[in-house]
Formats: structure tokens, C-alpha cells, sequence
């Protein structure tokens, strides 16, 4: 192999034991030589994601974009007609519902999760014996797949049978019939999707397990308590996770689908309060064979999509701390 | 030479091993009693009883007869156990075929994935070049791209290759790695110490030997977290197979059960549904409860950075 031998080389050579001042730049020179070596190696090594991302990603932005100003059925060739698809879908009274629906479920749901995924990851790093029990429940949820928790949402709130109205009665209220209100069916879908909080919870405990103890060692010799503990250490040196998690959270947001289609059974009903923006653009793409105006659709969330991405990176830059590496 | 390698490598799966013996001493190494954790256990024995509810009430109706489902107020615990549902479940939809399609994809898609992660991470990570760097933040920011606006072009491309209603655009996709495996397996990788690759390439190693006899082992708690999250993402998809699986011949789990329902949907038993839905994330909750601690480690080792 290239890289042993220059390896081999620079071990081998006496003269440079000997005089280590005068032996820098050469070494230096080599290393890089190394280097570019490697780098055919390397390559070589990571070509499966260098193809992928040409097939599957730089080619079907950019056909999206084309189409996106076709009218096309999938069945004939495409026809060109310009902006048409944009200044309809700037009209259609369906994108302004969906993209509200979907609006509305972000900024709900996506600070909801942080703080649902961060109280079960701090949870999760409890120093207690049994800890290993309480990850796996409350991972548990975020292995029911969407389609099961939507069919055991609809039970729980089946508004003749479902449990959900017998704890109302309970406590003095009568039967309400979540899903079958525009504002009530965003609010279950919304409720269902932190069950699903494991997968980010994770990564927070993956942070929290990062913060070296010889910090709360120190903060606790100072007399700072739990909280002040959590506020001045814990938090800011979570910030690159709660990035992490937030980017993924308001892609995720944007992309809300499953559980909508499932619940109103591929609708979007009540009054179009669970058409979320996800679910209207896979209605034109695969319900009504509109192609081009779906194509239209998705790159305007991917320029949001990427907009809000950005944004939140460059905001980021004022809160994310990187001081302390991982210990 | 060989066995300080096996050292290391132990070292570094084992690095967190220690903290499970410190869980009831103090910093300083003192006991603490074991009140001082009360406050904590009470608030996590209620969040546990809140996270395990849905799968109680899925296996608690799954058992309930027809008219006990139908019943206000509903019953807490089954009356009737009425096993005979999950025969019934079973034999009401096609669902042997269903699971044998999502068995396919899903194991297919967990090798692919774990090999095309686990070769793409090691040049990011174990191979230095110039360049390296900067390209991996290209793939961090393939991480965030919104994927729908890719969803229509390959429709296309797998429908002109005649491959719409066959598992292939399922499968294939997985055997060029994705974004957040490979930043999962490179922040793992990154611990394993230069200096033993080092010395594998000093006694003539190639990079694909190494891959092989250092990264491989050393790396095991995360592929066992890729190969996890790939079987649950793959297992539960839905809008994959709704998309590209229209016969009933090659649909999964997830959609045959929706289609199920889908048909049904005046008089859809919702026991026979949760039955099969038991029956459908039963081989996950396993797969889970058997790795959960590789799996755990695997992801919080590496590190979010």
C-alpha cells in the first residue's frame, strides 16, 4: 500500500533521527504528499455516497425545477408553461389552508418536542439503577410506527367508545369528538407526534453524556445548585444539539404527513384541518396526476425549507456554544 | 502488536462501561441514601406509565371482543381475552405476504446500509486527505435538504426503468449511504485512536484490511445503532411502499394494514387492526429490548458536535 511505504520511508531513515531541526520542512512535505495520496484511496472509499447524492439528489432538484414549469401527467411529455404553476399555486385557496395547517402544527409542535425530548433525556441520564429500564420505555413509542399510533388515537378518541371521553366525563365534562374538528384533529396529531420524541431524546442524552463531570464538580465547590447547575452549564452546552434537533424539528414539521393521512384516512377532512402542505402536494402529484404543479409545489418547500435551515443556522451562531469539548 | 489492538479496541467499546458501577456514590465516592433519589424515580415512574400507555391500550383492545370495544364506558382491562383475534387478524388480510415484503426490504435495506455507512464514514473519518473536511460538511448539509422536493423525479426515473410495483426502489437507494448514518458512524470512528491505524499501516496493512480487522470491531455499538434505526425506518415506512407499491402482491405492513382499513371503513374491527399492528411492531420491540445497550452506546459515544 502507497501510504505504508511512505510510512515506512520516514521510520527507516536514520538521518533523520539525528538531526530533528533541519528534518521539518521535508516531513512536512511528505506528509502531504501522503496525503494526496490518500486521497485516491479516500475517494474510492466514499464514491457510494458521491453517486448517491448525483442520483439521488442533485438530479431530481434539478429535474423538480424543470418540471416545475411543465404541465405533466406522467404519461405524456411534459409542456412548457412557464410561471403558470407558481402564480397558481400563489392563488389557490388549498395552499393557503395547508400551508396555515402546517404553520400551525410547527410552531406547536416543534418547541413542544424540544422540551418533551430534553425532560425525557435528562430522565434517561438519571443516576439510578434501574435507568436502562426507563430508556427503553420511553423509547418504546418511537418504535409504533405511525400508521399503529394513529389507529390507537383513533380507538383512544372514538368519540361514542374511546377512553379519551371517559376521562372527560369524569372529571365533569361531556363528549367531544376530537377528529371530527378542523382545530381538534391538529391538535391529536400534534399530541401523537410526542410520543414519538425518542429518536431526539437521544441525542440530547448523547449531549448530556458529552458535558465533562469535572464542570459540575467544579459549579458544585462554588455552591451552584441543581438548577443553577442546569441553567449555567447544562443548557449552554447543549446548544449544538438543541441545533441539531431543531433543524431536523422544523424539517420534520414541514414534512408532516403520515399520521394526517392515516387519521383522516388519505382526506385531509374535517374542513381540510389536517390537509397539511406534505399531504396536498402528494394529492396533486399522485391523486390528480398533476405533476408539474406538484413539482411547483415542492420546490417552493424546498426553498422554505432551506430559507428556514439557513436562518436558523446563522441565528445560531449567537447562542450555540462550542467552548468545551466532549470529554 | 495484535493484541495491544485488542486492548484498545476493548477500551474503547467498554469507555462507559465504569459509569454503571458509580450510579449510587457520590462524586467524591460516598453512598448516598437512597432517598435522594425518590423525587426523580416518582416523576420517571409516571412518565414511564405515560409512554407505556399506547401500547397497553393497543394489546388491551386487540384482546377485547367486538361488542366489549364497543362498550362506554370502555373497560381498562380486557374482559374476554379473546386471543382468537390475533388468528382471526391474521387470516382476515393477506397477512403473511404483507410481512414476507416487509421482512425483504427490510432486511436488505440493514445490510446495505450498515456496509455503504460503514465504508463511506471510514474515509471520512480514518483516511486523511486534503478536502476531507470541507466535503463533510456537504454532507451535513444534505442532512437538512427537504427531501419531498426529490420525491416526484424519482417516481419518474424508477417508472421509466419499469420498476414501480417491484421492491427495488425501496431497496436499491440504501446501498448509497445516507447523510445521518454516515455522521453517525464518523463521530464514532473518530474515537478510535490514529496511532493503532497507524501502526496497522506501518505493518503493511491495506485501508480495506483495516476497515475490516480494527474498524469493524471497534465500531460495533454504532453500526448496531445504524443497523437499528435503518430496520425501524425501513420497517415502518409508509410513504415509500404507498407511493411505490400499488398490488396487494408487494405491499408491506404499513400499507396493507391502512388498505385494510381503507376498504372496511364503514365496519373496520378496530380489535383485529390492533392485533395485527401488535403483531406488526412486536418483532421491533424485540430487536430493541436485545440491543438496546450497543444501541444506546453506539449513538451516545461518538457524540453530537
Amino acid at each position: 500500500m502507497s501510504t505504508s511505504q511512505a510510512v515506512d520511508a520516514r521510520s527507516a531513515d536514520p538521518g533523520g533521527a539525528a538531526e530533528p531541526a533541519t528534518v521539518d520542512p521535508p516531513a512536512r512535505a511528505r506528509r502531504s504528499t501522503v496525503r494526496r495520496r490518500n486521497l485516491r484511496t479516500a475517494l474510492l472509499f466514499i464514491s457510494p455516497w458521491i453517486i448517491g447524492v448525483l442520483i439521488f439528489i442533485v438530479y431530481p432538484v434539478a429535474y423538480s425545477i424543470g418540471l416545475s414549469f411543465t404541465r405533466y401527467s406522467g404519461m405524456e411529455a411534459p409542456t412548457w408553461v412557464g410561471l403558470q404553476n407558481y402564480v397558481t399555486a400563489f392563488l389557490d385557496p388549498l395552499v393557503r389552508t395547508s400551508v396555515g395547517n402546517t404553520v400551525f402544527y410547527a410552531v406547536i409542535a416543534v418547541p413542544l418536542g424540544l422540551v418533551v425530548a430534553l425532560t425525557l433525556a435528562i430522565a434517561m441520564n438519571q443516576n439510578v439503577r434501574e435507568v436502562a429500564l426507563y430508556r427503553t420505555i420511553f423509547y418504546a413509542p418511537s418504535l409504533i410506527p405511525a400508521f399503529a399510533m394513529s389507529f390507537i388515537f383513533i380507538v383512544f378518541l372514538n368519540p361514542q367508545f374511546g377512553v379519551f371521553n371517559r376521562i372527560l366525563n369524569v372529571f365533569g365534562g361531556s363528549n367531544v369528538n376530537l377528529l371530527g374538528d378542523p382545530t381538534g384533529v391538529k391538535i391529536a396529531i400534534i399530541l401523537m407526534a410526542q410520543l414519538g420524541a425518542g429518536n431526539a431524546a437521544l441525542i440530547f442524552l448523547a449531549g448530556l453524556r458529552n458535558v465533562p463531570k469535572t464542570v459540575y464538580e467544579a459549579a458544585r465547590v462554588d455552591g451552584a445548585g441543581p438548577i443553577r447547575q442546569f441553567l449555567s452549564i447544562t443548557f449552554p452546552l447543549l446548544t449544538p444539539v438543541l441545533l441539531f434537533n431543531l433543524i431536523t424539528g422544523v424539517s420534520g414539521a414541514l414534512q408532516v404527513f403520515t399520521e394526517a393521512y392515516i387519521v383522516t384516512n388519505g382526506t385531509g377532512d374535517p374542513d381540510a384541518g389536517a390537509l397539511f402542505y406534505m399531504m396536498y402536494l402528494y394529492k396533486n402529484a399522485f391523486g390528480f396526476a398533476e405533476l408539474g404543479y406538484a413539482s411547483a409545489l415542492a420546490v417552493l418547500l424546498f426553498l422554505v425549507g432551506l430559507a428556514l435551515a439557513l436562518l436558523i443556522y446563522w441565528l445560531s451562531r449567537r447562542f450555540v456554544n462550542y467552548d468545551v469539548e466532549a470529554g | 502488536m495484535s493484541s495491544m489492538i485488542q486492548t484498545d479496541t476493548q477500551s474503547v467499546v467498554r469507555s462507559k462501561k465504569a459509569d454503571a458501577e458509580t450510579y449510587n456514590r457520590r462524586a467524591d465516592g460516598t453512598r448516598r441514601p437512597w432517598y435522594s433519589t425518590l423525587t426523580a424515580r416518582v416523576v420517571m415512574i409516571v412518565l414511564s406509565l405515560l409512554f407505556l400507555l399506547p401500547l397497553y391500550w393497543m394489546i388491551a383492545s386487540a384482546l377485547k371482543s367486538d361488542e366489549e370495544l364497543a362498550q362506554f364506558p370502555p373497560t381498562l382491562i380486557p374482559r374476554s381475552w379473546e386471543f382468537g383475534n390475533f388468528v382471526e387478524a391474521v387470516t382476515a388480510m393477506p397477512f403473511l405476504t404483507f410481512f414476507a415484503n416487509s421482512a425483504i426490504i427490510t432486511v436488505s435495506v440493514v445490510v446495505l446500509s450498515v456496509l455503504s455507512n460503514f465504508v463511506i464514514a471510514y474515509g471520512f473519518a480514518c483516511i486523511d486527505w486534503p478536502g476531507r473536511d470541507k466535503l463533510f460538511y456537504v454532507v451535513i448539509a444534505t442532512l437538512f435538504l427537504p427531501f419531498p422536493v426529490t420525491l416526484i423525479p424519482m417516481f419518474d426515473l424508477w417508472a421509466r426503468l419499469g420498476l414501480v410495483n417491484t421492491l427495488f426502489p425501496l431497496i436499491i437507494p440504501a446501498a448509497f449511504g445516507s447523510a445521518f448514518y454516515v455522521f453517525l458512524l464518523r463521530q464514532f470512528m473518530l474515537q478510535i485512536p490514529q496511532a493503532m491505524l497507524d501502526a496497522a499501516r506501518v505493518d503493511g496493512a491495506s485501508e480495506w484490511r483495516i476497515l475490516w480487522t480494527i474498524a469493524f470491531p471497534t465500531s460495533l455499538p454504532a453500526l448496531t445503532t445504524v443497523a437499528i434505526f435503518a430496520a425501524v425506518a425501513s420497517w415502518n415506512d409508509f410513504m415509500g411502499p404507498l407511493i411505490y407499491l400499488q398490488d396487494q402482491e408487494v405491499q408491506t405492513l404499513s400499507i396493507g394494514l391502512q388498505a385494510f382499513r381503507s376498504v372496511n371503513a364503514q365496519d373496520v374491527s378496530f380489535n383485529l387492526l390492533m392485533a395485527a399492528s401488535f403483531l406488526v411492531i412486536l418483532p421491533l420491540l424485540v430487536l430493541f429490548f436485545v440491543f438496546q445497550r450497543y444501541f444506546i452506546r453506539g449513538i451516545t459515544i461518538g457524540g453530537f458536535k
